[in-house]
């Protein structure tokens, strides 16, 4: 066994890759398999069939004559077969037809004379010490040259030009008879070992003549082993009956070889042989027709096992599965940290930690084993200090209580406070998975915090998500101090907060901090216990307070900062925020502040008092933003979407208006006074200016349901909070929906020049062409509904084509940069050391410790002079 | 007319070291030639440098993040 204290140090100088040659095809065969029988009637193994017991086992039990070891241990061993012809190679195809076109057909010397033939070698000798990246490209270059001469420079014979019928027959292009694997063959085994050379072949590992078989390896049992079906039955590996199909045709060809049967006999059953070989190496070659069980599914044959997704490289050992991991549809809870996830019991009953038996905390263990598996805080298994692992069961509890001693292993329930990984797929940065600290809640879902949801890209439609239970203390604190929730607030991709409020958190803070609010002194404290704060010293002592003399009783007393909202402030003309050693003094907190993905205060707040401040404040933050909501209540009505009569009449006009503008427009391009723009034709400028003019009347439409909507109504706080929605989207409620576009442009085409039948042919008026005068509260005419269908259809199609896209160009980009890495010199180089980059980002700044992608040093110059 | 890509507004500065910048370049940041990227004799940004194999190439480019940015390239034969 390996031993760690002793590791065994080797240095791999080289690997040569080489082909099988039928001598090491024979020499490492311990079986030659003559029958494509695999049990006989006792169910035992059929000596010189495909399940041989030479070959190795897979069954408990039988012992593999060639090793004696049993199952699991027999690593397996190769079989071979003689075939009764010879085959070819299909992934050889287009190496044998270089070496038919490049040699003699009469002498097999390569076709170059002797001074050529030289100078190459020797240029090919030079290229693979000094430039083997070009290696490749000059034996391309003398292969071609080889393949254009006609008459062999040796014994001046003739050459008939040779092509290949896909997949695996050669023809004499002039005659087209067919050449056969058994000429091929020959010639190839006259082939000079210098001239394979020019071929790029190495003779020691790859003989011409090899590329066609007349040899097969088996591989061994234990490469396809068959599964027992619950009915006893026994299904076989694909690999076994693809195998059994070689098997059977080459038996066939030898009998009738040997009973002298007619040649279109031996042909066809020599094709047929050569078609299983071929599928046998790979099922999925052109103009070859996949084998396929009787049930119609192609087999999986040799290259189906290791290529793409679902192949060994992608599925086995680039990625794997593990154990001590659960998924369920998550669901939102505000009450739980921004650190936490809630896991149901149901899952805390399977997911274990191993925790190891001391004589400190034997009696605290024992009491997990007692309750079993079943009842809640309990313990799965316990691991003898041999390391075998026994499950403990209702039966078997009190007799585990009785065994335990230290050194055993308690595998117990998580319980809250347990460190777990936390995942949503994609995984596309790395807070795709963040380390939580396990809550044991009531209910089937996992928990989280909704602020929790923008990194994951997650929300409460059916979304699922993975939680992973680290069992090392390894593993652990690495999980802990890498992948922390805390450690993953300033996202390195802009360098600021990738986790804020959002939605209820967002209106509510923005709410409190408005110049107008004020409650009772004991609400206010209320509040702040809410928020999570038991320090109430900093609220001022006074019947009423202000939301932002709340608000500022969180924030740290000696932070100062001076930002800038998104939303004004009621009264205030500025949208300046200023908070003043702890205080808000001035503005509101609104998503440019305290959101995520901007939240200029959060960055700051994180750079002045570090990540676990940050974070503890975020979570007050969030906490206070949503609670105030909850106290104040909350509610959206369709009356916030009414406007006054005069508002409605001013849209009117406008729209009115821009339609008589169009009007005159239309008018102008059909007289041919509308002059063409430079590089437009006249249509298009006509078409440029329509738009122009329509997204005007959408924006003046948009301005005046702006002005004249409730200020103060709900749907209005959102839109200026950040919370949800934004103007325009009440815009189209109220007012207007506004011009449907298609790939940029008006909605055209249909059928005779008409977009609907109910419009003239040719219209250019916005009706006719996707401007939908109508908002959604007053309802839409048909033909106006017509058009928003067909712009919902398209950008439905465009998010559910441009997904796959997008991940498949997001693998390439992961794949090519993933072992780029800066150097301690600010260098990006790859594995061997290239530069890509002389200073990383051109400007050496490490994105996640800057705000939003820049450093910004004249507040800290300040700071340090005492401002 | 002749056309010079090299003028071209979009075609960033191209100059060549000189031995002892080259050897200065190579010396700050440990490099050998054969790290550094590559540049085609033929690339017409340097046609009028009389590039050898082996010079380095100096780039001005103009950068989103930094304003301008240096970038080198060893003159590759093929």
């Amino acid at each position: 066994m390996f031993n760690a204290s002793q590791p065994i140090y080797k240095k791999i100088s080289r690997i040569t890759f080489r082909t099988l040659s039928p001598q090491l095809i024979k020499g490492m065969s311990s079986a030659k398999i003559v029958t494509p029988e695999l049990y006989d009637k006792e169910g035992y193994p059929v000596d010189g069939g495909l399940m041989d017991v030479r070959l190795g086992v897979i069954d408990p039990g039988l012992r593999c004559s060639t090793c004696g070891s049993r199952l699991k241990e027999c690593p397996g061993h190769f079989g071979h077969i003689s075939l009764a012809r010879p085959v070819i190679h299909v992934k050889f195809v287009r190496s044998i037809h270089n070496l038919l076109r490049g040699t003699c057909s009469e002498c097999s010397r390569a076709m170059l004379d002797d001074k050529k033939k030289k100078d190459y070698l020797a240029v090919l000798i030079k290229y693979r010490k000094e430039k083997p990246d070009l290696y490749w490209d000059k034996v391309a270059e003398i292969i071609s040259e080889m393949n254009k001469v006609t008459k062999c420079p040796h014994c001046n014979a003739k050459q008939k030009l040779i092509s290949v019928e896909k997949p695996t027959t050669f023809l004499d292009k002039a005659s087209q008879v067919r050449v056969s694997p058994i000429e091929i063959r020959s010639r190839f085994e006259k082939i000079p070992d210098e001239d394979c050379e020019l071929f790029g072949l190495n003779p020691v590992s790859l003989r011409p003549e090899w590329m066609i078989l007349t040899i097969l390896p088996i591989p061994p049992v234990t490469a396809r082993p068959s599964i027992t079906l619950e009915s006893g039955e026994r299904s076989e590996d694909d690999l076994t009956h693809k195998l059994g199909d070689i098997v059977r045709i080459n038996q066939r060809l030898f009998e009738n070889i040997n009973a002298g049967a007619p040649e279109i006999i031996i042909e066809d059953l020599w094709d047929l042989l050569q078609y299983h070989i071929t599928t046998f190496f790979d099922n999925n070659i052109s103009q070859v027709p996949p084998a396929r069980h009787r049930s119609g599914q192609p087999l999986k044959t040799l290259s189906e096992r290791i290529k793409s997704k679902e192949g060994r490289m992608r599925r086995n050992l680039a990625g794997k599965r593990t154990n001590y991991c659960g998924r369920t549809v998550i669901s939102p809870d505000p009450m739980l940290e921004l650190y936490e996830v809630g896991v149901p019991t149901d899952m805390a009953t399977v997911l274990t930690v191993p925790e190891i038996v001391t004589t400190w905390n034997i009696e605290h263990l024992k009491k997990f084993v007692e309750r079993g598996p079943k009842d809640y805080p309990g313990a799965n298994y316990i691991i003898r200090p041999d390391g075998k692992k026994k499950k403990i069961t209702e039966e078997t509890k009190e007799q585990a209580v009785e065994e335990i001693e230290p050194g055993y292993i308690v595998e117990r329930h998580i319980m809250d406070g347990d460190i777990a990984l936390f995942n949503r797929q994609p995984s596309l940065h790395r807070m795709s998975m963040m380390c939580h600290r396990i809550k044991i809640l009531k209910g089937k879902t996992l928990r989280m915090n909704p602020a929790v949801c923008h990194p994951y890209n997650a929300d409460f439609d059916g979304d699922e998500m993975n939680l992973h239970i680290p069992q090392t203390e390894e593993a652990r604190s690495e999980a802990e101090l890498l992948l922390s929730v805390k450690n993953q607030l300033i996202s390195p991709r802009y360098g600021l907060c990738i986790i804020g409020c959002v939605q209820d958190a967002l209106a509510g803070n923005y709410l409190l901090t408005r110049k107008d609010t004020e409650m009772p002194y004991n609400e206010g404290i209320d509040l702040l216990f809410a928020a999570g704060l038991d320090d109430f010293s900093r609220l001022p002592h006074k019947a009423k307070v202000s939301g932002k003399e709340v608000f500022s009783a969180m924030l740290p007393d000696d932070f100062n900062f001076t930002g800038e909202s998104k939303a004004l402030d009621i009264d205030e003309k500025t949208k300046e925020v200023i908070i003043k050693n702890g205080k808000l003094i001035k503005g509101v907190l609104d998503s440019n502040n305290v959101g995520h993905g901007a939240g200029m205060m959060l960055r700051k707040l994180h750079e002045k008092y570090g990540e676990d401040k940050a974070i503890t404040l975020l979570g007050n933050i969030f906490k206070m933003g949503s609670q105030f909501l909850v106290k104040r209540g909350f509610t959206v009505a369709l009356s916030d979407m009414d406007l006054p009569a005069a508002a409605d009449k001013q849209i009117k006009d406008t729209l009115a208006q821009a339609e008589a503008d169009v009007d005159t427009l239309i008018k102008s391009y059909h007289s041919k006074e509308l002059r063409a723009l430079p590089g437009r034709s006249r249509l298009e400028t006509l078409e440029l200016k329509i738009m122009e003019r329509l997204n005007r009347a959408r924006d003046e439409t948009g301005k005046i349901v702006a002005e004249h909507a409730a200020k103060d109504s709900h749907t209005m706080i959102m839109a200026l909070s950040g919370a949800r929605g934004k103007l325009l989207n009440l815009a189209q409620i109220a007012g207007s929906v506004g011009q449907q576009a298609l790939r940029g442009k008006r909605i055209g085409g249909g059928y005779q020049g008409r977009t609907l039948s109910s419009f003239p042919r040719n219209s250019l008026t916005p009706m006719a062409r996707g401007f939908i005068k109508s908002s959604f509260a007053s309802g839409m005419r048909p033909d106006e509904f017509f058009f928003q269908a067909i712009t919902g259809r398209d950008s439905l199609m465009d998010t559910a084509l441009r997904t796959p896209k997008s991940g498949y160009l997001y693998r390439r980009l992961s794949n090519a940069m993933q072992d780029l890495k800066v150097e301690y010199d600010h260098t990006v180089r790859d594995v061997s050391k290239r530069i890509i980059q002389y200073n990383y980002g051109e400007d050496g700044i490490d994105v996640s410790k800057s705000e939003g992608g820049g450093l910004d040093i004249a507040p800290v110059i300040d700071e340090v002079l005492g401002e | 007319m002749e056309k010079k890509p090299a003028k071209h507004i979009l075609v960033p500065n191209h100059t060549k070291l000189s031995d002892s910048e080259a050897k200065q370049l190579l010396e700050k940041n440990n490099l050998r030639r054969e790290h550094l990227p590559r540049i085609f004799i033929s690339d017409p940004a340097i046609k009028d440098l009389d590039p050898e194999s082996g010079d380095i190439i100096k780039i001005e480019r103009r950068s989103p993040t930094a304003g301008v940015a240096h970038f080198y390239r060893v003159v590759s034969r093929a």
